[in-house]
């Protein structure tokens, strides 16, 4: 059982709050950058559409699991950054310029949706943000001489200082190294001074606008934010698909990416990285297993949405804290090794909060 | 120069007179209490104070600058902070992150520049923590510091609100029933806070509160408000003895 001395501020402050930190988070680090050495090119691949993932819903984690606001539509955002990558190539530009370039035109979208969907909660922000998503995916379609609507979209390789990247592990470090960076970014939010207001306005809008949080603005914010990062994960969607097309960025992508955040837990960075890892991997994972099965229940249409249901259900009712708070208790079941109770989690609510002046 | 004057109040929802012709004003460094009945106005005459309702008429002038111009977000920057009725924690945070929110209008750096987490957002994130653990240690509730606030027992919620109001370093504190929900030695102690509040902080405070034995230890001076008028205002000995209280309380004789 490990016991924190904690003998300055600072401790609190960091990232890392103690060695045990480091050495884990270094060693998950190192041995992702040395996956390519052991790793062939499929799982590779596999492995950066993860990361993928993982940089979308940390996006979206953003925005709904630390500010509160339920987003349908952050395929949206997937589909801007895609496609504004790809225009950026296909004009000659390199990379450096093309990925920040998806970024910001999925921060401009973002900033479009956030403007009007700060006045809106809950239900009605859901059903906001689908709808600009389906605005969006038409928008593509109907902005053909562009994004060469229906026919879809081919999208140039990753140029870096003239080199054109086709192999698998330079697409794969391209990921690992934005990804990294975006976790960098939102960790340093959330111990800054915005990240706690964002938290603020997610619990209470009441009391954090009676301690000078200023709540419209801080929704925005955190709505571009939210946006930039998606608009990332889509630049880097786009070269790992090779070939985009505004189906791709459908309604059932924007709800994949917010059930990964719930199953990988809520509110916390970790969920997004856990929940992309789960269905990433289940979908490889299910395929995979097609042909071992029998034919008569591995060729059956609908076995992926099937689980993925089930999964989710699962979680629901067995884990609403998500795989991250799975992992808590568990750990925290081998730290407090002879003292766990399995009540240590149960938390109840010992009184109601007002609804008063919402 | 009063620190607070409010002129003239009003405020009706429809037809119903919430706040009808409310005068008063608060000198630096005195506990002024409001009590009254329920439904006598005094909990929308904090929130209009705190500016979360617009009065229909009336003046709320603080420092002799008005008050109505600013947002319900600018108020604290002005050094007035408040806490709730019921309980207004963030709630899937720890103390300590509800505190530091607390420090929100003492921040200075923009928000697009916090990603990278330079040595001046360090610096003002130590400074923050320092105010913080000041405030914990005067509160006493270091042993929760480190605690989430949907597990802690109700009387900490009402102490760790006031410490978040008082992050705010505030001239003057709303409170909007400290004590209720709060058991008698609660209670007390509460007005052992608020006397401290007062005395070493030199905040001034107004608050509302229904327990009597409380408004008797800690307050000043107090305005009796019913059906949103005002019945009268005084040392507490003189107001609780007032026919037009006693009424109000307790109905006519018959």
């Amino acid at each position: 059982m490990r016991v924190l001395f904690k003998q300055s501020y600072d401790q609190d402050i960091r990232i890392a709050k103690h060695r045990g930190h480091l050495i884990w988070y270094g060693l998950l680090l190192l041995s992702t950058l040395c996956a390519p050495l052991f790793v062939g090119s499929f799982y590779l691949g596999e492995l950066s559409r993860v990361m993928i993932l993982a940089l979308a819903g940390l996006g979206l984690m953003f925005v709904t699991g630390f500010t509160g606001q339920v987003s349908l539509g952050h395929a949206a955002f997937v589909a801007a950054g895609a496609y504004a990558n790809a225009w950026a190539l296909s004009r000659g530009w390199p990379s450096l310029a093309a990925i920040p370039f998806a970024g910001f035109v999925s921060m401009l979208c973002g900033l479009a949706v956030a403007v009007p969907a700060s006045r809106m909660s809950g239900i009605y922000l859901a059903i906001g943000t689908l709808a600009f998503a389906i605005i969006v995916e038409d928008g593509i379609i109907k902005l053909d001489g562009i994004t060469g609507g229906n026919r879809g979209m081919a999208v140039e390789a990753p140029v870096f200082l003239g080199f054109r990247m086709w192999e698998s592990w330079q697409l794969y470090y391209l990921c690992l190294f934005v990804l990294v960076a975006c976790i960098f970014a939102v960790l340093n939010f959330m111990r800054s001074p915005v990240g706690r207001a964002m938290i603020a306005v997610r619990d209470s809008e009441v009391s954090a606008r009676s301690l000078g949080v200023k709540v419209a603005r801080t929704k925005i914010f955190a709505f571009a934010v939210s946006a930039a990062i998606t608009g990332f994960a889509g630049a880097l969607f786009s070269h790992y698909l090779q070939f985009i097309s505004p189906e791709i960025f459908g309604v059932v992508l924007s709800i994949q990416l917010l059930l990964m955040i719930v199953v990988g837990g809520l509110g916390t960075v970790h969920g997004a990285i856990f929940g992309a890892a789960l269905v990433g991997l289940l979908e490889t994972g299910i395929n995979l297993a097609k042909d071992y099965l029998p034919p008569g229940i591995g060729s059956q249409p609908g076995l992926e949405p099937l689980l993925f249901g089930i999964i989710l259900v699962g979680f629901i009712l067995f884990e609403p804290q998500g795989v991250y708070g799975r992992w808590v208790k568990i750990r925290s079941y081998f730290e407090l090794f002879p003292l766990y109770r399995r009540k240590t989690f149960v938390r109840q609510r010992s009184y109601l909060k007002t609804d008063r002046m919402q | 120069m009063s620190l607070l004057a409010v002129q003239n109040l009003s405020l009706s929802f429809g037809g119903l007179k919430a706040v009808d012709d409310v005068s008063f004003s608060i000198e630096p460094g005195e506990v002024y209490a409001v009590i009254g009945p329920n439904g006598a106005g005094k909990s929308t005459l904090l929130n209009m104070i705190s500016r979360f309702y617009h009065p229909s008429r009336g003046e709320i002038l603080h420092d002799g600058k008005s008050l109505l111009e600013c947002d319900a977000s600018e108020i604290p920057a002005r050094g007035i902070a408040r806490t709730f009725q019921n309980i207004e924690l963030f709630e899937r945070a720890t103390v300590l992150q509800n505190l530091l929110v607390g420090r929100q209008v003492h921040n200075t750096v923009p928000d697009w520049r916090q990603f990278v987490f330079t040595p001046d957002i360090m610096r003002a994130e130590r400074e923050h923590r320092r105010k913080v653990e000041e405030i914990i240690d005067f509160l006493e509730i270091a042993h929760y510091r480190d605690m989430h606030v949907s597990g802690l027992p109700y009387g900490v919620c009402k102490k760790v609100e006031l410490a978040r109001a008082l992050a705010v370093e505030p001239e003057l504190l709303l409170l909007d029933e400290p004590a209720s929900g709060l058991n008698p030695e609660e209670t007390e102690e509460m007005g052992f806070w608020i006397d401290d509040i007062r005395r070493d902080l030199k905040i001034t405070v107004l608050m509302i509160e229904h327990d009597m034995s409380l408004v008797d230890e800690v307050a000043d001076r107090v305005l009796v408000l019913a059906n949103g008028r005002v019945l009268t205002e005084g040392k507490f000995d003189d107001v609780k003895s007032h026919p037009d209280v006693v009424r109000a309380y307790l109905g006519e004789t018959l």
